[in-house]
């Protein structure tokens, strides 16, 4: 595992070394380390009950809503540890976002959604401010031109699709520095999935992207680099070209060609 | 890594890829037959073996279309990654090169028919046993690929060498002949021709031999040493 590293990344935005996640008893992740830059959309692949919910989650401490959940090793945000008690969670969870499977926007209008953020986090000093946090988050997410005319319609009216993009949109209005999404096409159409991975080409850079996916031709069409969980550990990590061209490791290979199980 | 595969969760897909290899194993097959029965019919002078040859090459290009066609609705259908990926790209690309080798073959058959057998020419003594060196080329390259044999495809690519070797000697040999002798010039010129087209089945048989081991180990082949080809004008 250790030559994942070897090129220890200055570049890295978020790095994870040794980290290790326990539901009670149970060891769910086994000592992973993985590095991610700005650059690289990452996706995570691996067969169901691998871990890679529970890894992404330890990403932004979702885990700690988890009352068996236990994270050990060391997980920097630019060189922080996100762990250290100094550091504010609720602050952490803007600056690493996340898209869930379903899409869950608030039962509020599509305009309190995305401004929900910015106001607790107080981003916007005035109403004008707020009105254009909102409507850079919904260009941004690729669903202004769709919603523009009645903003104040709720959000859970709109489509699936578009709700996932109503979420993408509120993830980003607290202008965050990660955004992690776990099967965020999951409950979506070809079209609007198709939309979703536009979006992630047009966020690549201005984010880093974590994709948790299980559909392997989305983890090769929106990602540059891959990580193949198994049993929670990470089997392999290299570019996305290479893990599904020629795999180093056997396991990763059955997994991607069908083979697994 | 382990290079023997384990069966798909979707049984169909497995279906495809050995109905693939069937495939690619007759044309193949047919191939080597083809060269073999065209030196045979030059050995014997036998034109209803030529022209079984050049009429068996129908059956070699409809195969290639066959295997053509499977691969691209295989590749649509299953969406196939790393080592399946790589067969199916490989497969591909030794339909369109086995094609090539039947032309070969058929153009030598064509030349049989056109050859005064009276014409005794003893500079070309070497073609049989360059034939035999070639036809083992092509069944080491097909054997290489039914087997997943990436070590064969390296032992095929080296033997290529004797093939070029061959071919450089009989080349000389017929000039110089000619020369000697400008009423041998037509058979001569044919014979030439020969051996040219069994060079170029030998460099095919390395392409199929290069296309397995990337299939196989997921990266190409490193440049080999090779017989200084190409000294002598091309029939193609
Ligand atoms: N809240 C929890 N309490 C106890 N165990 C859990 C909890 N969440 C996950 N697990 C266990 O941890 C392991 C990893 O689960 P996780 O949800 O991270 O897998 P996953 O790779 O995301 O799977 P999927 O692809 O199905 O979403 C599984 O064995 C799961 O049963
Ligand atoms: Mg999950």
């Amino acid at each position: 595992m250790l030559d994942n590293l070897a090129s220890a990344n200055t570049k890295a935005k978020m790095s994870a070394r040794d980290v290790r996640v326990f539901y009670g008893p149970k060891e769910a992740i086994k000592g992973v380390s993985i590095d991610i830059d700005m650059d690289n959309v990452v996706a995570f692949i691996g067969p169901s009950g691998c871990g890679k919910s529970t890894f992404l989650r330890t990403l932004n401490r979702m885990n700690d809503t988890i009352p068996i959940a236990r994270v050990e090793g060391d997980i920097t945000l630019d060189g922080e540890n996100i762990y250290s008690s100094s550091m504010d969670v609720v602050q952490l969870r803007a600056r690493v976002g996340m898209v869930f499977q379903k899409p869950n926007p608030f039962p509020k209008s599509i305009y309190d959604n995305v401004a929900y953020g910015p106001r607790i986090h107080g981003l916007a000093p005035n109403k004008a401010e707020l009105d254009q946090i909102v409507e850079n988050s919904l260009v941004r997410a690729g669903l202004w031109n769709e919603v523009k005319d009645r903003l104040q319609d709720s959000g859970t009216a709109l489509s699936g699709g578009q709700q996932q993009r109503l979420c993408i949109a509120r993830a980003i209005a607290v202008d965050p520095e990660v955004i992690l999404m776990d099967e965020p096409c999951s409950a979506l159409d070809p079209i609007a999935t198709a939309k979703i991975e536009e979006l992630i080409h047009e966020l690549r850079g201005r984010y880093a992207i974590v994709i948790v996916t299980h559909n392997m031709q989305q983890a090769a069409r929106v990602s540059q680099k891959t990580a193949f969980f198994h049993l929670g550990t990470m089997v392999e990590y290299g570019d996305t070209s290479d893990i599904f061209t020629n795999p180093r490791e056997e396991r990763t290979r059955d997994y991607i060609t069908g083979r697994y199980g | 890594m382990n290079h023997s595969l384990n069966e798909h969760t979707l049984k169909a897909f497995d279906g495809d890829l050995i109905t693939l290899r069937g495939l690619i194993a007759e044309i193949g097959g047919r191939a080597e037959k083809a060269v073999e029965g065209a030196m045979a019919a030059l050995a014997n002078n036998d034109h209803d073996l030529a022209r079984q040859v050049v009429e068996g090459d129908k059956r070699i290009d409809a195969l290639e279309e066959q295997i053509d066609r499977m691969v691209i609705q295989t590749i649509a259908l299953r969406a196939p990654m790393a080592d399946d990926l790589r067969e199916l790209v490989a497969a591909l690309k030794i339909s369109g090169v086995v094609e090539r080798i039947g032309d070969y073959a058929k153009n030598i058959a064509k030349r049989v028919l056109l050859i005064d057998a009276d014409q005794q020419i003893d500079a070309a003594r070497l073609l049989p046993a360059m034939a035999d060196a070639t036809r083992q080329l092509v069944d080491d390259a097909f054997t290489a690929f039914a087997k997943r044999d990436a070590d064969l495809a390296v032992a095929v690519c080296a033997q290529d060498k004797t093939v070029d070797d061959f071919y450089n000697s009989i080349f000389r040999a017929l000039i110089a002949h000619m020369i000697e002798y400008p009423e041998h010039v037509g058979a001569g010129t044919h014979l030439l021709f020969i051996a040219k087209n069994l060079e170029r089945i030998g460099d095919h048989a390395t392409n199929v031999a290069e296309m397995v081991y990337f299939a196989v180990m997921g990266q190409s082949m490193n440049e080999r040493e090779r017989g200084d080809d190409a000294l002598a004008p091309g029939s193609d």
